[in-house]
């Protein structure tokens, strides 16, 4: 029975519906538990779960990542919670080196099975180090599945097969979106990875995007609609695995292409759309692929220069009329 | 509890042991001996690739304290991992073989010498970054305690035995590592095998407090032990206990395992950081010969009979270098399998390699040699 909930209550009934139904699943994090989550996420889950399930851990990334690969490779099903990918960073060699590899190099012998979650991208006025976007960066390394959602229903219905999943996933949550509300089924369900959502259906310039610039696209197309453009907005969803298949089918119908991305542009998620839209719709394409990207600059912190920094729908909208030359 | 006890005369718990066990601690370290030494030989030949450490001079330490735990206590190390491997119990031509990079390795060949892994014997690896080990092996630590407390509501009833060099001292992992074994109360022995040196750099040089590590252990208040790691006996003695206590106290201990290797850090390794003087004080007091004129003396072993089972073992590591030869290289879609679990795109899922079929078809599948060269065609 769909009812409306917070975008942070989805990742609650996910991660709890998970753990009623498997007893190897379990949290871990900074403040997931006596704190009741630094954002509230986990609220309430020490009372259900108690604290051998929902586990504190002190200020220590690289410490508790590694010890929740250590519990993945025995078979447990850790949901270990990041308070900001930016401070995965120093966590970098445990998720890169060893969650990713671990089944590779054992040969077979020792899977993953790990979701690492927590908010990426800007917060709002934090600065340099505590705004990453970590999707371009992580997206290298073969051997990781890596989740956007984007709204409630599909934050619920995406963890859940995150942590269903046997492989090591980096699910990557918005800070700016946890309060939004949206309908969720009361019952667990599974969003698949690797299967592109149709946001808003257009036939003149498809834009591709993952995670919070979504809703920056669907605001980008309401306004250009006015203008006669009709944008197909794509969510992607994961970006490992990408549903280039889906993005592809769209650009045949569309003949243009923006891609969207909020990390930085040099070896992004949107240069590698980009070259795979070329490769694969060269000769269905009427201008190259467009690219927005969060400025190639750290974060910083004021205000209207953060706001200049990320993408937005004026960017967007921006892209879009140039692509399909009508600037 | 944060005592430090300095090697000293504990109870005699291995001499009580029956004779066959001790025979067979000297067989573990005669295999692993002989096996580095022909793991060299090989890398001369170029057989073997890459990075690669071989374990010669500590063998006590690895047979010592696998002897300490049971079968089901996992044990994790670093990327000087083929002694722990063979102590563990693996077939010496599953290590070979993933050496030379062939389809019979432990890995398929796609893990190499600093990576031996052994699922069915609980070695959860080798590990090639420095440190990195640490915080995996509290997770397996976590696991175990959770698997018997958390879903079967019982009391822990596993060790982990954590490994490391004395290099990782100075990683944070290990620090992290030593720091959320302590909070969270972890059944995991962190053993360093302090051999003295972080590649080419002494102890004094890349450590503070080197000349006492244990202190490390002092200030997570952590339990900690120094053992003499150049003699079978005071490893088996020394460790026996403190898995023991962990065990039943579900407490982390830290060891500062005093030992040494024979030859350099690696094989390209010319040693000038240390005196020829000091390498052969060492192998003049050597750990094999220990324990077999121990056992000569106590009537367990006799001269002919030892020779009869360095010949036995010579031939068996052959055996081994020629079983690695005869495998094959891993064909090309073994690429493309064990990045991920399920088959999408590429990606070919998983297929399990011999050590792990072995395992499960023990006892019933004697020719699996020929399937395996079959498979190649």
């Amino acid at each position: 029975m769909p009812r409306e909930i917070e975008f942070r209550e989805a990742l609650r009934e996910a991660m709890s519906q998970c753990m009623r139904d498997d007893p190897r699943v379990f949290l871990m994090g900074e403040e997931v538990a006596e704190y009741n989550g630094a954002y509230k996420v986990s609220k309430g889950m020490l009372d259900e779960f108690g604290p051998r399930r929902v586990i504190d851990t002190p200020i220590s990334e690289n410490g508790f990542a590694g010890l929740g690969i250590g519990a993945a490779m025995m078979g447990l099903r850790p949901i270990i919670e990041f308070m900001s990918w930016s401070f995965s960073l120093v966590a970098a060699d445990q998720i890169l080196n060893n969650a990713p590899k671990m089944l590779y190099m054992s040969g077979g012998q020792f899977g993953c099975p790990i979701v690492f979650r927590g908010n990426n991208g800007a917060g709002g006025q934090l600065g340099s180090t505590h705004s990453w976007c970590v999707e371009s960066l992580y997206a290298n390394v073969p051997g990781v599945k890596i989740v956007l959602p984007t709204t409630p229903y599909e934050a619920k219905g995406l963890l859940r097969t995150a942590i269903l999943d046997p492989d090591p996933v980096f699910f990557l949550e918005s800070e700016r979106m946890l309060g939004m509300k949206g309908d969720v089924p009361e019952e667990p369900y599974e969003v698949p990875f690797g299967k592109a959502r149709i946001v808003r259906e257009g036939t003149d310039c498809t834009i591709v995007s993952f995670g919070r610039p979504v809703h920056f696209c669907i605001e980008a197309a309401e306004t250009l609609e006015k203008d006669g453009i009709d944008c197909e907005v794509l969510d992607g969803r994961s970006v490992r695995p990408l549903d280039i298949d889906a993005i592809v089918k769209s650009v045949r119908k569309t003949n243009y292409c923006v891609v969207v991305d909020q990390a930085w542009p040099f070896a992004s998620i949107s240069s590698e759309i980009a070259s795979q839209v070329h490769k694969r719709c060269f000769d269905d394409l009427d201008n190259h692929v467009h690219r927005v990207n969060a400025d190639d600059v750290p974060a910083p912190y004021a205000y209207n220069l953060e706001q200049e920094m990320l993408p937005n729908a004026r960017k967007i909208v921006e892209a879009v009329r140039s692509a399909t030359y009508q600037a | 509890m944060t005592t430090a006890t300095q090697p000293q005369a504990e109870e005699n718990l291995a001499a009580k042991l029956p004779p066959d066990t001790l025979q067979q601690w000297l067989r573990d370290m005669l295999l692993i001996r002989e096996f580095e030494v022909r793991t060299m030989q090989a890398y001369q030949d170029r057989k073997i690739g890459g990075f690669c450490h071989v374990y010669i001079g500590q063998e006590a330490v690895a047979v010592g304290c696998t002897a300490a735990v049971e079968h089901k206590d996992p044990i994790i190390t670093a990327y000087r991992d083929h002694g722990h491997a063979l102590a563990r119990g693996m077939d010496p031509r599953y290590a070979m073989a993933e050496m030379y990079g062939k389809i019979g390795g432990c890995a398929k060949g796609k893990g190499g010498s600093m990576h031996l892994f052994d699922k069915p014997n609980n070695m959860f690896g080798g590990h090639g970054i420095v440190g990195a080990q640490c915080p995996l092996g509290t997770g397996l630590a976590f696991a175990t305690k959770y698997e018997d407390e958390v879903m079967k509501g019982g009391t822990n009833t596993r060790v982990t035995l954590c490994f490391l060099g004395d290099g990782a001292l100075n990683q944070g992992a290990f620090h992290e590592a030593m720091n959320l074994a302590g909070i969270l109360d972890l059944p995991i022995i962190f053993i360093c095998e302090n051999n003295g040196y972080s590649m080419g750099t002494a102890i004094s040089r890349g450590t503070t407090m080197g000349h006492n590590i244990t202190s490390k252990a002092a200030g997570y208040g952590m339990e900690s032990a120094i053992i003499d790691g150049m003699d079978i006996f005071t490893v088996y003695n020394g460790m026996k206990p403190l898995v023991d206590r962990c065990r039943d106290t579900s407490r982390p201990i830290f060891v500062d395992m005093r030992t040494y290797r024979y030859k350099g850090h690696s094989m390209s390794d010319p040693r000038k950081y240390r005196t020829k003087e000091e390498e052969q004080q060492y192998e003049s007091n050597d750990v094999i010969d220990k324990l077999a004129n121990w056992l000569m003396q106590e009537g367990h072993l006799t001269e002919d009979a030892y020779d009869k089972l360095v010949k036995e073992i010579r031939k068996e590591v052959r055996a081994s270098m020629k079983w690695a030869d005869n495998s094959p290289e891993p064909d090309i879609k073994e690429l493309y399998t064990d990045v991920f679990v399920e088959e999408w795109g590429p990606f070919l899922g998983t297929s399990p390699p011999q050590i792990v079929k072995d395992a499960e078809g023990a006892g019933n599948d004697e020719d699996d040699d020929e399937t395996r060269e079959d498979d190649d065609d």
